[in-house]
């Protein structure tokens, strides 16, 4: 047992998991924010919008993440130099975070729909007939009923998005945790089994009280009409 | 209440054309909801708009401030041309106070939110002007104590009277009442006519598309009986329920009147 808590400690799996929680909350803002805009663009009586949006969801809702990964590494920053820091570790983990949001996205701006049609078409209706332009309307109106509507698929996509953190080892992110995992079973393979279950028990730990978090969220903040 | 009917009936309160339509059409696929209306709302003129389900009544108060389309035909308002989407349709329809059968209050605001957010966030009046005045039009639609709740917590004709004052906050020049008593308890259908015929008799401009003939014959200058999407007779309240001239009207009255 002392064995086993020194290799957590050598290999700095608490660390391993931090990176991982930092990838997700900046991919999950990230993500919110062009999801957000994705969701406008799909509900907007616009036409090359509305294309603009559904063409993105079509591309990168149906794209495999480990390829936005890879290419964010070989693609982006290998032949496009596109840089996001000199520090080559913080370059990566800024790389990885803009594919997670890229993909997720996607993802956020579907639940975000989903939630627009919680709203009846009376309340769009009744914000024009004061006045209020399409994005008023959407920003003071639709968008907030929307998103309390949405807040159990959006905890859907934040626990697929803190797991998918995990593909930022396609992105050459080596501290984070399934990068750190193979690492220990390469080395301490006499320990597989306890390094395995480490892990999984590990995000088991982290994603459960988002998922019993959003579910009351959705409750408690139900718009009662 | 006075039954002013009479009265109002000369017509010699009303102003200039506010209100314009001219040969409108609208289909909806197959069907020709709409057929070459014309009709003129005066300034201070209150109009009940009364005809079988299906008959278009509904789709022309929506037309007039477009929340329903028409395939051509002219719509004025104020001798202004009905703007395409956009800014300017924003504008106009600021200046037109539309009150649905539904309520349609903002769900997640506050009786007061629901009042105020026209004026400040359109007419661009601060909070506190904004607040005074939303109670103050909540005082006189008899709902200022209910001006913290969320519209879910109160009745049906209080959300209605809600309704009517968040479209007065915005100083309408014309106000659009589309069925608004039809989704509502009996006991509360009283409430809100009452709040409608006070409306009619400060000369407030009004379209109402109704059933009520109590409502018509104390508050109307013109009743318009449409049926199949035409205007198949205007008269003035007492001559209409009275004496209705067409096939169509006598048919439509002898079934809502005989119970």
């Amino acid at each position: 047992m002392q064995e086993y808590l020194d290799i957590v400690r050598e290999y700095d799996v608490l660390g391993a998991f931090w990176v991982n929680i930092q990838l997700a909350f900046w991919a999950a803002l990230l993500a919110l924010a062009l999801g957000s805009v994705l969701a406008l663009f799909r509900i907007s009586p616009i036409g090359s919008l509305q294309w603009a949006g559904t063409t993105y969801v079509t591309v990168f809702r149906n794209m495999p993440l480990t390829i936005i990964m890879v290419f964010m590494v070989l693609g982006a920053w290998g032949q496009l130099d596109l840089s996001l820091s000199t520090d080559f570790n913080t370059n990566f983990f800024w790389l990885a975070v803009i594919g997670l949001s890229v993909y997720h996205a996607a993802f956020v701006c579907e639940a975000i729909r989903s939630g627009v049609n919680t709203v009846p078409v009376g309340q769009a209706e009744a914000a024009r007939s004061i006045g209020l332009s399409f994005l008023p309307a959407a920003w003071l109106v639709i968008l907030p009923q929307a998103f309390r509507g949405a807040i159990a698929p959006l905890g859907n996509v934040l626990i697929a998005l803190i797991k998918n953190t995990t593909v930022a080892a396609a992105a050459s992110v080596a501290t984070e945790t399934s990068s750190v995992m193979k690492t220990m079973i390469e080395f301490r393979s006499d320990y597989i089994y306890a390094i395995f279950f480490t892990f999984a028990i590990g995000y088991v730990i982290l994603v459960t009280p988002v998922g019993l978090l959003t579910t009351s969220l959705s409750r408690s903040l139900a718009v009662s009409r | 209440m006075d039954s002013s009917g009479s009265a109002r009936a000369a017509g010699e309160h009303l102003g200039a054309p506010l209100v314009e339509l001219e040969r409108v059409n609208k289909h909806f696929g197959d069907l020709h909801v709409l057929q070459d209306i014309n009709l003129t709302v005066r300034k201070g003129e209150v109009l009940v708009v009364i005809g079988p389900s299906g008959s278009g009544k509904s789709t022309l108060c929506r037309a007039i401030n477009r929340l329903e389309t028409i395939d051509d035909g002219d719509i004025r308002i104020d001798g202004e041309p009905l703007p395409a989407e956009g800014r300017d349709l924003a504008r106009l329809r600021a200046d037109v106070g539309m009150v649905f059968q539904a309520f349609n209050l903002f769900a997640h605001k506050s009786v007061l939110e629901n009042v105020t957010l026209g004026p400040r966030k359109v007419r661009r009046v601060p909070k506190a002007k904004a607040d005074e005045e939303g109670l103050a039009l909540l005082d006189r639609v008899g709902v200022k104590n209910q001006a913290d709740k969320l519209p879910a917590q109160l009745s049906g004709g209080q959300q209605q009277r809600v309704a009517i004052a968040r479209s007065l906050a915005m100083h309408p020049k014309v106000m659009l009442f589309d069925e608004p008593t039809s989704a509502l308890d009996p006991e509360m259908i009283n409430e809100v006519l009452d709040a409608m015929v006070q409306l009619a008799h400060e000369g407030m401009t009004m379209i109402v598309v109704t059933h009520e003939m109590g409502f018509a014959r104390k508050a109307a200058d013109r009743v318009v009986f449409m049926a199949d999407g035409q205007i198949v007779e205007e008269a003035t309240p007492e001559e209409f329920f009275t004496n209705p001239r067409s096939d169509r009207a006598k048919d439509f009255l002898s079934k809502i009147l005989t119970h």
